[in-house]
């Protein structure tokens, strides 16, 4: 392999030997001859290789060839009439085939089981667990460290009661609890203050879920019959999923924006 | 003991205002079946007419009195009764599937009657038009010409010749009788038909002319006689969806581009533009279509087998054009167009360029329209599966008929317009009635989608087509 443009140079400057062309023609037509010369006296595990590789270059170019020939000879298949016959004013609209229209749906199904859903912030800092939850040392000498006590704030719902306190291995602090939140419409550009029906899911654990701990990216149920939103069946809607974008802790208050 | 019923003074107009005698005194609790024979006696008329009677536009159902307790209105002074004549003839609505006519190699496109009811004519995807014999209900010949989908299917009034058009941009002519196609091929146009209108029977009784609607925006009227094209209407930028020539000798055309024309037949100039829509407007509806289409028959004449039309050209003409002048009334022909804005618009296009008024409600595009047959009422069927009914006159929202659970492709009314039949994507056809409002009749059968529905001009079955390739019959 020439390294350098040496070759061409010597090219621009003096040009080609006078029968360069004629010869580099020779050439190459004999290399047919030197190659099927070359396969047939190979032998050993040398053959075996290239005849495979041979092989497999002789159909790309049987299919190639085969391509062009179908091309060559283009034939009327326009007898056939296409199927998927509709009237006129079916016409200019897609139609989206049925077999799309119910695979859609199990796919959402089976979102909504995963409880993957599209929402404004996706990717979370995942909060550990030191984070979140203080140990709270016990006993008598102070050395027992198996209650937790939630450092982010938390919703925890009407009708709770809290365990017996020599039981309850994670403490809410009252301070922390909140009922309402800030809830922003995307669309509308519209802010309300909503009540938080319950924690859907925490990215951060699911322990996190059960225990109503709203970090940011967590998402919240609220409660929107304030808005007024009615379905198409005229069903008032009551409780649609917001997802928290600031840091309640840090806050003071809860942000969230409404999921549609 | 006799109570003391109030008595109050009633003057009797018909629908255009015209007083009927002079004012009278009528107990309260009057009922309409008493007002109607105190009608016909009035009118003088031979054969009793049932009369729907209204108030204010509320409408007299059980008895005077309560209409007017619910109106508040004053005993004191005269009160207007509005009456309105009803079909003389009832059509019975249909319950039971008759037969399941299998033929067809691929959905049904169009199904449409002939103008009497004798014959009935499929058009379809497999590229064939079939004729149907309706009193064996069997198959009576295959049409075979075309080279792609047949697109739309249009009975000349006379019932004696079938047009229909192709997605080949072709349009052939078939004589139900002979079983061949009349004249040449008339090609012209270049892209997919997308509607076929005839001329009226009153203003050529030899059904000459056709129009033709396309993909390509033009419109072309063809002498079907000569076999070639008469005029080409060009004006429109988007595909033209439909086309309906009126009695007076106008024709509306409505297109994707959102706006509709009117034009004079005689000589192809434009004379209006409506605009108003906000996207593609899809279909047209006269109030003289159903009087247009039939001609010179006149369904309360009907009889149990279907007979073609006789008399010469002129009696038919003379005929076609009473029964045409009876239904427009005294003013111009009205106009509904359904579009993809979920609205529809109701104009007086011989008059003016503003409509009469907007039919908004629907959820989702409309895609067929049609004036009752008396015009008193207009259907229109829409993609959110839903039927409503308005006022012919004035566009005022009268009722919603909902059941379907899919689009609503088509609607077709019932000679005597108390009827409505609708065929949809979820594969069921309803009867509904329309004086009640409600569901008369569910009618399912068919395996896939119903793309077309047609009732007979004389009221006794209903056809109907769709993706599963056989065609429906449908009695009482």
């Amino acid at each position: 392999m020439p390294q350098n443009e040496h070759i061409e140079l010597h090219r621009k400057r003096h040009g080609y030997r006078l029968d360069h062309h004629e010869r580099k023609r020779k050439k190459e037509s004999r290399e047919v001859h030197e190659r099927s010369h070359k396969a047939r006296k190979m032998i050993g595990l040398k053959a075996k290789l290239y005849h495979k590789q041979r092989h497999a270059e002789k159909i790309q170019m049987k299919k190639t060839i085969k391509m062009h020939e179908q091309r060559k000879s283009k034939q009327k298949d326009d007898d056939k009439t296409p199927e998927g016959a509709v009237p006129a004013y079916l016409l200019d609209r897609e139609g989206q085939s049925r077999a799309k229209v119910l695979s859609n749906m199990i796919k959402q199904k089976r979102k909504e089981k995963a409880g993957k859903w599209e929402v404004p912030l996706p990717k979370v800092r995942a909060q550990g667990e030191t984070e979140v939850l203080k140990v709270i040392r016990t006993g008598k000498r102070q050395k027992k460290a198996w209650k937790r006590m939630v450092t982010k704030v938390c919703f925890v719902g009407d009708g709770f009661t809290r365990k017996p306190p020599k039981y309850e291995r994670f403490i809410r602090p009252m301070g922390l609890r909140f009922k309402k939140a800030h809830v922003t419409h995307p669309e509308l550009k519209a802010t309300f203050c909503l009540p938080i029906l319950g924690v859907k899911k925490n990215p951060s654990s699911s322990l996190y879920t059960t225990l109503g701990v709203i970090t940011k990216g967590t998402v919240i149920e609220v409660n929107v019959s304030e808005l007024g939103l009615v379905t198409q069946g005229g069903k008032v809607i009551w409780g649609k999923y917001a997802q928290v974008m600031n840091n309640p802790e840090n806050d003071g208050c809860i942000n969230a924006v409404l999921l549609v | 003991m006799s109570v003391d019923v109030e008595r109050v003074l009633i003057q009797l107009q018909d629908e255009t205002g015209e007083v009927l005698g002079s004012p009278f005194d009528v107990p309260l609790d009057i009922s309409p079946e008493k007002l109607q024979l105190v009608c016909n006696a009035l009118l003088q008329k031979e054969e009793p007419v049932p009369y729907l009677f209204f108030v204010k536009d509320a409408e007299v159902v059980s008895s005077l009195g309560s209409c007017v307790q619910e109106l508040g209105l004053e005993t004191e002074q005269v009160l207007p009764v509005v009456y309105q004549p009803q079909a003389v003839f009832r059509v019975r609505a249909v319950a039971r599937c008759t037969s399941s006519l299998e033929g067809h190699t691929e959905a049904v496109t169009s199904v449409a009657f002939s103008p009497t009811g004798k014959y009935l004519a499929s058009g379809s995807g497999d590229t064939t038009v079939r004729f149907w014999d309706l009193s064996t209900e069997t198959p009576h010949h295959t049409a075979r010409g075309h080279t792609h989908w047949v697109l739309s299917i249009a009975w000349s009034p006379d019932g004696k010749k079938l047009a229909s058009g192709c997605k080949n941009s072709q349009i052939f002519l078939w004589d139900p009788i002979t079983r061949s196609q009349i004249g040449k091929t008339l090609m012209g146009h270049m892209k997919w038909i997308t509607w076929l209108c005839w001329e009226p029977l009153h203003l050529n009784p030899e059904c000459r002319y056709l129009a033709s609607t396309s993909k390509d925006c033009s419109i072309r009227i063809w002498d079907t006689v000569l076999g070639r094209c008469d005029k080409i209407l060009t004006g429109h930028t988007q595909s033209v969806t439909c086309v309906k020539w009126g009695g007076d000798g106008l024709l509306y055309t409505s297109s994707q581009d959102r706006t509709v024309k009117v034009w004079r037949a005689k000589d192809g100039v434009q004379c209006r533009t409506l605009q108003g829509h906000a996207h593609w407007v899809n279909t047209l509806a006269l109030s003289t279509d159903y009087v247009l289409r039939t001609g010179a028959f006149e369904p309360a004449t009907a009889t149990i087998n279907p007979q073609d039309l006789t008399g010469s050209l002129e009696e038919i003409k003379e005929k076609a054009l009473k029964r045409y002048n009876s239904v427009r009334g005294e003013g111009h022909e009205r106009l509904v167009s359904g579009s993809d804005d979920f609205t529809m618009f109701l104009w007086n296009p011989a008059e003016e360029k503003k409509p009469v008024a907007r039919l908004t409600g629907h959820q989702a595009l409309v895609n067929e329209v049609l004036f009752s047959p008396d015009t008193r009422l207009i259907a229109s069927a829409s993609f959110d599966k839903s039927i409503k009914i308005w006022d012919g006159k004035t566009g005022k929202y009268l009722t919603s008929l909902r059941s379907h659970v899919g689009p609503v492709y088509q609607v077709a009314w019932s000679a005597d317009s108390r009827l409505l039949v609708s065929g949809s994507s979820d594969s069921t056809l309803k009867v509904w009635d329309i004086k009640k409002g409600k569901l008369n009749a569910d009618l399912p059968g068919h395996a896939d989608e119903i793309f077309a529905v047609d009732w007979s001009p004389d009221g006794q079955r209903v056809a109907s087509g769709g993706k599963d390739k056989c065609l429906r019959i449908w009695r009482k």
